[in-house]
């Protein structure tokens, strides 16, 4: 910040000594000393009266960009933005426009502290939104409380946090009990309760009381230490968009130059008047700087980025966001991803009336710890099974044995036992239920869609995007929820390489396109197929090390809106790049070849320092629109 | 190996691309990106190359193009 006062001291001090200069050299009868300075007359004492003024001010203004320019030249480095500013002000001054070299620089400077201004702004409003690093951990030691660094804290040590304060490590509650902010970690903004025995995230905030937690992982391990190298460290891939122009930049300031050259020599030795040539081409030399053309494609894919971190949504870097802008068929994993992947109590067919059938159900599956038994207790009333022996039958079901024997399994179970049931033809398990030989109807469990599943397929078919779904379940499973939640195409009974094989045909048949292929999954063995598409999307948080590794876009969350969301967001990402380069390309082409036709007159010089640094402002101003 | 460092005082987008491309170009290095919104530096070292001289003759690339830069180690 006292770098910034320092340069707007400068340019207050600059500008009124200019100000004053050059309005008594105008406008007073100090004119004729204007007058009698033109030509360089320089045994003349009224050419210093005159020059002096704007010297002085020049040099108090752009002392440091004359300094940093020699630097350059003597490190061998021309054609910075330092150096064309002093050529071209010293070309002016050398014309003897002295009003012009002394205010082109003052502009220069003064779009310079604007630039940096806004830089240093819109990196602290993305800075805040990756503002989840823990400063510090309150340790129990010995009974004693210290303060440590969260990199100090081993695995094991019982932390105190306060109601306010960031879990520094991942842990486990092992006193207290209340509710966790997870806002600045998954964009959820309902709080997580939590009590003894529960995992707490690093980066959550403890709402209320003192709680104590004891830490499972390394501070480098855990959540937010993933979480922020992934954000901030994951750049070594960029878009492009980036690399293009920044390669762009390379060859524009020497072609620009090498056309002021050309401009400053060729015309004049056919039609004259070489001094206004030479001022075009040291137009032509400020309109060269790059620097409009380049900030403005890497604070657009920052903010991108940012914005998307607030909603849980990581990108790693900004190939992965412009990939995504681009991708315009979603292949999507079921179990997990689609689904709930738990099992639930979908339907119920009573034979004659529903609470027998359930209770008897309750009764039966009462014992078991399997997943299906756990739906069907989860969704039945509470029933008393004291009195009942329960024996499990592998592949057909269970057997209860009390004042009633009762069966709940499937078709083979309800055969052997020689009880007659009407067979259902449903996606998912079905268990028949009888009870004393007497048939009482089905239940069918199944794994639902996600309740936002149909929505989200609708609104990437919306943005125009094909989806399809990969599932190793069976055909009427994967039919079923196909048709639920609207997907295009689904392919069934695949595993595990036979989806990174459909992958690689997909990828092979589309190798023309300029479109790309998403793969959505959990992570959980089908990190080969995230691996290989042009924008792997995991699910479900920072699990897994390999579901990272091989992903693009991590999603924090389990909600599959952030989807359709994130590649709304990328696409506008894209556009406000391509706005950027469009505006500052368009202006410098713009000021170039009004200034070659000499349309600007005296404005051109001011004209030019707009097209750098005034440019480059509003590229960073649109820029900051990313972030929303 | 990979090392991040924050680079101070780096006020230039274009001299940010300048330096990522000189890096990139040294020897030893496996890779470099500058990130200049996040005024970073991530420098990916070849494996059995001499980390420090490596270190060295990149600071001393970014000092050619931003001579008041500095190159911090981050964590």
């Amino acid at each position: 910040m006292r770098r910034e006062r320092k340069a707007l001291i400068r340019i207050l001090s600059a500008f009124v000594i200019f100000l004053a200069a050059a309005v008594s050299f105008h406008l007073t009868p100090l004119k004729s000393v204007a007058e009698a300075a033109k030509g360089w007359h320089v045994a003349d004492p009224l050419f210093y009266l005159y020059a002096v003024p704007f010297l002085v001010a020049y040099a108090i203004v752009g002392y440091d960009v004359v300094y940093k320019a020699a630097r350059g030249v003597v490190r061998g480095r021309f054609l910075d933005e330092n150096f064309l500013m002093v050529v071209a002000t010293f070309g002016a001054i050398a014309l003897l426009d002295l009003p012009e070299a002394c205010g082109v620089m003052l502009f220069y400077q003064v779009g310079e502290l604007f630039q940096r201004y806004a830089v240093g702004k819109s990196r602290r409003s993305i800075a805040a939104l990756m503002d989840i690093r823990p400063e510090t951990a309150r340790v129990l030691r010995e009974g004693e409380e210290v303060i440590l660094a969260p990199e100090e804290v081993a695995v094991g040590d019982v932390l105190i946090l306060r109601a306010g304060e960031r879990v520094p490590l991942d842990g486990v509650v092992t006193e207290g009990q209340g509710s966790f902010d997870v806002s600045s970690l998954t964009g959820e903004s309902l709080p997580f309760a939590f009590e003894v025995g529960d995992e707490a995230l690093s980066g959550a905030i403890n709402l209320e009381g003192e709680i104590k937690i004891r830490a499972t992982k390394a501070y480098a391990d855990s959540t937010v230490a993933k979480i922020l190298d992934l954000v901030e460290n994951a750049a070594t891939r960029k878009a492009k968009a980036e690399n293009y122009i920044t390669k762009f930049a390379r060859y524009y300031t020497p072609i620009v130059v090498g056309a002021a050259l050309l401009l400053a020599v060729i015309p004049p030795i056919f039609l004259g008047e070489w001094k206004d040539w030479i001022n075009r081409a040291l137009t032509f030399l400020v309109v060269s700087c790059p620097c409009a053309l380049v900030i403005s494609v890497p604070l657009s894919f920052f903010g991108g980025i940012g914005g998307a971190s607030k909603r849980g949504v990581l990108i790693k870097g900004g190939g992965a966001l412009e990939r995504l802008a681009k991708v315009d068929t979603f292949l999507f994993d079921k179990t997990g991803t689609i689904t709930k992947g738990s099992f639930e109590v979908s339907e119920v067919y009573p034979a004659e009336r529903r609470e027998e059938i359930l209770a008897a159900a309750a009764i039966a599956e009462s014992a078991s710890n399997h997943p299906i038994a756990r739906s069907v207790m989860a969704y039945a009333p509470a029933t008393d099974h004291s009195g009942y022996e329960i024996r499990e039958i592998a592949g057909r079901g269970v057997i209860a044995v009390g004042e009633e024997e009762i069966l709940v399994g499937n078709g083979k179970l309800l055969e052997e036992r020689l009880v007659e049931y009407s067979p259902l033809e449903k996606a998912g398990t079905v268990l028949y239920v009888a009870r004393g030989g007497k048939y009482l109807g089905a239940i069918v469990v199944s794994d639902l869609p996600k309740e936002n599943a149909a929505e989200v397929i609708g609104s990437l078919h919306s943005e125009g995007c094909r989806t399809v779904m990969l599932t190793g379940d069976a055909e009427s499973v994967a039919r079923a929820v196909a048709e639920r939640v609207g997907v295009d195409e689904y392919h069934a009974g695949l595993l595990p390489q036979d989806k990174v094989a459909y992958m690689e045909a997909l990828l092979a048949a589309r190798k023309e396109e300029k479109k790309g292929v998403c793969f959505v999954g959990d992570g959980i063995n089908d990190a080969p197929v995230l691996a290989l598409a042009d924008v792997g999307i995991s699910m479900g948080g920072i699990g897994s090390d390999a579901a990272i590794e091989a992903s693009d876009i991590v999603l924090l969350h389990d909600d599959l809106s952030a989807i359709p969301t994130a590649k709304r967001n990328a696409r506008r990402t894209m556009r406000i790049v391509r706005e950027n380069i469009g505006l500052a390309l368009g202006v410098k082409v713009a000021v170039l070849a009004l200034t070659a036709f000499g349309v600007l007159g005296a404005l051109s010089m001011w004209l030019a320092v707009f097209a750098d640094v005034g440019v480059a402002m509003l590229a960073i101003l649109n820029a900051m629109r990313c972030l929303k | 190996m990979r090392k991040v460092y924050k680079l101070t005082d780096l006020c230039c987008a274009n001299c940010a691309a300048e330096i990522e491309r000189d890096v990139r170009k040294a020897k030893g290095v496996a890779d470099a990106s500058v990130n200049f919104i996040a005024q970073k530096l991530i420098l990916e070292i070849e494996d059995g190359a001499d980390a420090e001289a490596v270190v060295k003759k990149v600071e001393k690339l970014v000092r050619r193009v931003e001579p008041d830069c500095d190159m911090i180690e981050a964590h």
